[in-house]
């Protein structure tokens, strides 16, 4: 799964929890909640979703470091399970 | 920490299932505020706190909250000792006296009085926890307006309906939250002449048409400013909470409150001199005013006020960075710092945290240990509401904590478990069976009206009683237990939110024919607010509709009071008269008995 699957799995996530939420104004590199009207509640279930459905354990301890799109990327993409880089077909 | 707290065996007469924490040997610094409740209680008048503890305006004219609050501290020894220790989002940290305090505050009253704001008009506040928001709060309470704290995560629909009811005429905001939340309706707002916008002098994003420049209008304000004669009774803060049915109600405070605020601070929350607080409220909710905003600075001590969202690797370092004394949050952050594990805590250094306190809605026994695990510490459950502006039963430093238990009602404070019936109300001294908890009146922070609203006001008191709608029960030795609300009410991370209001919301969506929206239990908010849809003819359920809806309701409401869950269904449970039975939908949800359906419309079983 390429950063780009996981950035489109993260906005599907982020929209069924916000979905007046639109991607295009989101700016990665900002932190969400400066940007989004998301409360704590909301950003908990979009992590336990993308927890999910990415297959990646996230300590709540490091919920400090995915305040950030791109930051959320890249810890997703890094943590996928057999996580390759390149050359392995994308799994579903 | 730890040797001072132990589990011990059920004292008698507790209920055996009851798990005691008891804190005898406490030999820790500085002793306790009240070293004995029942002593305390026998001797405590308002009046007495009033004299021993405040000062009053000088030359006897009265007494006003932000007096006691800045100015006084200003005028004297604790002059240059830090009142606001502000913490930004982006890392920084502002500090700020209490002569700056009080300056500044003198600045924002004199602004008021250049605009031709009247005394007893009222000033709303729509911010993050920044430093303008606490020297707009003291500056209103100076200058004798009446000051409106709105939750920033409120989305247009209930701040319209806020400053609608209360006739706001100021509106202190920032240039993104008006732009976002209130420019589209300014029309509709005929009372509000006044935005006042929070940005650094010459912002360009803060050139919006009909608004001013907070900073540029308090640098050219003078930082003298007399306070006029304040009668206790005059009116000082307005704060909304909502009820099952009908609009928000918008509960009056007066000056006199800060007696309450002050003693309950000092007996309840055990404020010492040297103390650091950190109330984690926001202060749109009434915790984060009368904790976050008067109590501290009342008693002269560092209050931290931090502008970030919850984080729990971030707020250990706010209480161990700040040396964080006293800290004063709610059980939905507690039930997240359980989540993230006590290992967490344990790799700071929060040596100096001395007296932890909860309040928003009951907490549950788990979390009430967990704060032995991870803090040395029992965490203190009190018990107070909107209404009621200050703390009325508490679990104190010198007392033993019964776990899960709100604990006994403050000096001062005569509560009792009533019976409401028709006839009036009957008051049940009998321990440990259910009622309606209820107080007398006559606590300086009890509130005075809901704005518009006298009848509902005087509804609240029948037979000598302020009748709370919760329901409680007392255990022999007076300790008091929360079991639930009497009404529909949602208490959802410690924020009451009206089903009405929900609904109301909803219904404006072109697809929805009826809306019920309850409370669902959960596990960290103790509530979410979870909608139930019929549609409109026309309309199929599918996923992107519930999408669709879900979106429309955040957009008008805030994340914070919209639904997070929305189901379909045909048709809703309403009684012969067609009155909504959110009852029935709570008991589904939850797999209860569902009780006595007799008087439910056939169709909507």
């Amino acid at each position: 799964m390429t950063a780009a699957d996981v950035r489109a799995v993260l906005l599907r996530e982020l929209h069924r929890i916000a979905p007046e939420v639109r991607p295009e104004t989101l700016d990665p590199r900002l932190p969400l909640r400066d940007q989004v009207d998301i409360d704590s509640m909301d950003f908990l279930n979009f992590l336990i979703a993308a927890r999910r459905e990415l297959g990646v354990d996230v300590p709540e301890a490091d919920y400090g470091r995915l305040r950030t799109l791109d930051a959320c990327v890249e810890y997703f993409t890094s943590r996928r399970p057999h996580a390759e880089p390149a050359a392995q077909p994308d799994r579903k | 920490m730890g040797r001072t707290v132990e589990l011990a065996a059920p004292v008698a007469p507790a209920p055996p299932s009851v798990r005691v924490l008891t804190k005898h040997g406490d030999t820790r610094l500085p002793p306790a505020t009240m070293p004995d409740y029942d002593a305390a209680c026998a001797t405590y008048s308002w009046t007495d706190a009033m004299q021993g503890e405040l000062d009053g305006l000088p030359n006897g004219s009265g007494l006003n909250m932000a007096y006691e609050a800045a100015d006084r501290h200003a005028a004297g020894a604790r002059a240059g000792h830090v009142a606001l220790r502000c913490l930004r989002r982006d890392g920084t940290r502002e500090d700020v006296t209490y002569a700056q305090l009080a300056a500044r505050a003198s600045r924002f009253a004199n602004v008021l009085g250049e605009l031709g704001v009247q005394r007893g008009d009222r000033v709303y506040a729509l911010a993050d926890r920044v430093p303008e928001l606490y020297v707009a709060a003291l500056g209103t309470l100076k200058f004798g307006a009446v000051f409106c704290p709105l939750f920033s995560a409120f989305g247009p629909d209930p701040i319209r309906a806020r400053l609608d009811i209360g006739h706001g005429s100021v509106l202190v905001t920032t240039p993104a939250l008006y732009r976002r939340k209130v420019a589209a309706m300014r029309d509709a707002l005929p009372a509000l002449r006044h935005v006042l916008l929070i940005a650094p002098a010459g912002a360009p994003d803060a050139r919006i048409p009909n608004a001013l420049n907070l900073s540029e209008c308090l640098e050219r304000a003078g930082d003298q400013f007399a306070i006029p004669p304040t009668d206790p009774e005059q009116p000082a803060l307005l704060h909304f909470t909502s009820g099952t049915t009908g609009v928000p109600k918008g509960a009056l405070h007066v000056h006199q409150a800060v007696i309450a605020h002050h003693m309950t601070g000092k007996l309840a929350l055990d404020f010492h001199r040297d103390d650091v607080f950190w109330c984690t409220a926001d202060p749109g909710w009434v915790t984060g005013t009368s904790y976050g905003i008067i109590a501290p600075l009342t008693n002269g001590i560092t209050s931290v006020v931090d502008e970030g969202d919850f984080d729990p690797e971030r707020w250990y370092q706010v209480l161990q960075n700040e040396r964080v004394t006293v800290w004063y949050t709610a059980p939905t952050a507690i039930r997240m710092l359980m989540k993230a594990g006590a290992e967490l805590a344990h790799r700071f250094d929060l040596s100096r945290l001395r007296f932890i306190a909860s309040v928003g809605e009951p907490l549950n026994p788990e979390a009430v240990l967990w704060g032995v695990e991870a803090f040395g510490q029992p965490i203190h459950d009190n018990w107070w509401q909107t209404e009621t502006g200050g703390i009325m039963i508490a679990n104190f430093r010198s007392m033993d904590v019964r776990v899960g238990s709100m604990g006994r009602p403050l000096p001062g404070i005569e509560a009792a478990i009533v019976n409401h019936a028709d006839i009036g109300v009957e008051v049940i001294d009998e321990p440990g069976v259910q009622g309606e908890l209820a107080l007398r009146p006559g606590w300086p922070s009890m509130f005075r009206d809901y704005v518009g609203a006298e009848a509902r006001y005087r509804g609240c008191f029948v037979d000598g009683w302020y009748l709370t709608g919760d329901l409680a029960r007392r255990d022999a030795d007076g300790y008091y237990w929360f079991v639930g609300r009497s009404d529909d009410v949602i208490k959802s991370s410690g924020h009451l939110i009206g089903p009405f209001e929900v609904e109301s919301a909803l219904l404006e969506h072109p697809a929805v024919a009826e809306a019920a929206v309850i409370g669902k239990p959960d596990p960290v908010a103790g509530e979410i607010v979870k909608a139930f849809v019929a549609l409109r003819d026309g309309h199929t359920a599918t996923d992107d509709l519930r999408l669709d809806i879900l979106g429309f309701a955040r957009t008008r409401l805030g994340a914070a009071v919209a639904p997070k869950e929305l189901a379909f269904l045909d048709e809703l449970p309403r009684t012969r008269s067609g009155k909504l039975m959110r009852r029935l939908l709570r008991a589904r949800e939850q797999g209860l008995p569902e009780g006595d359906l007799s008087t439910l419309e056939a169709g909507a079983r």
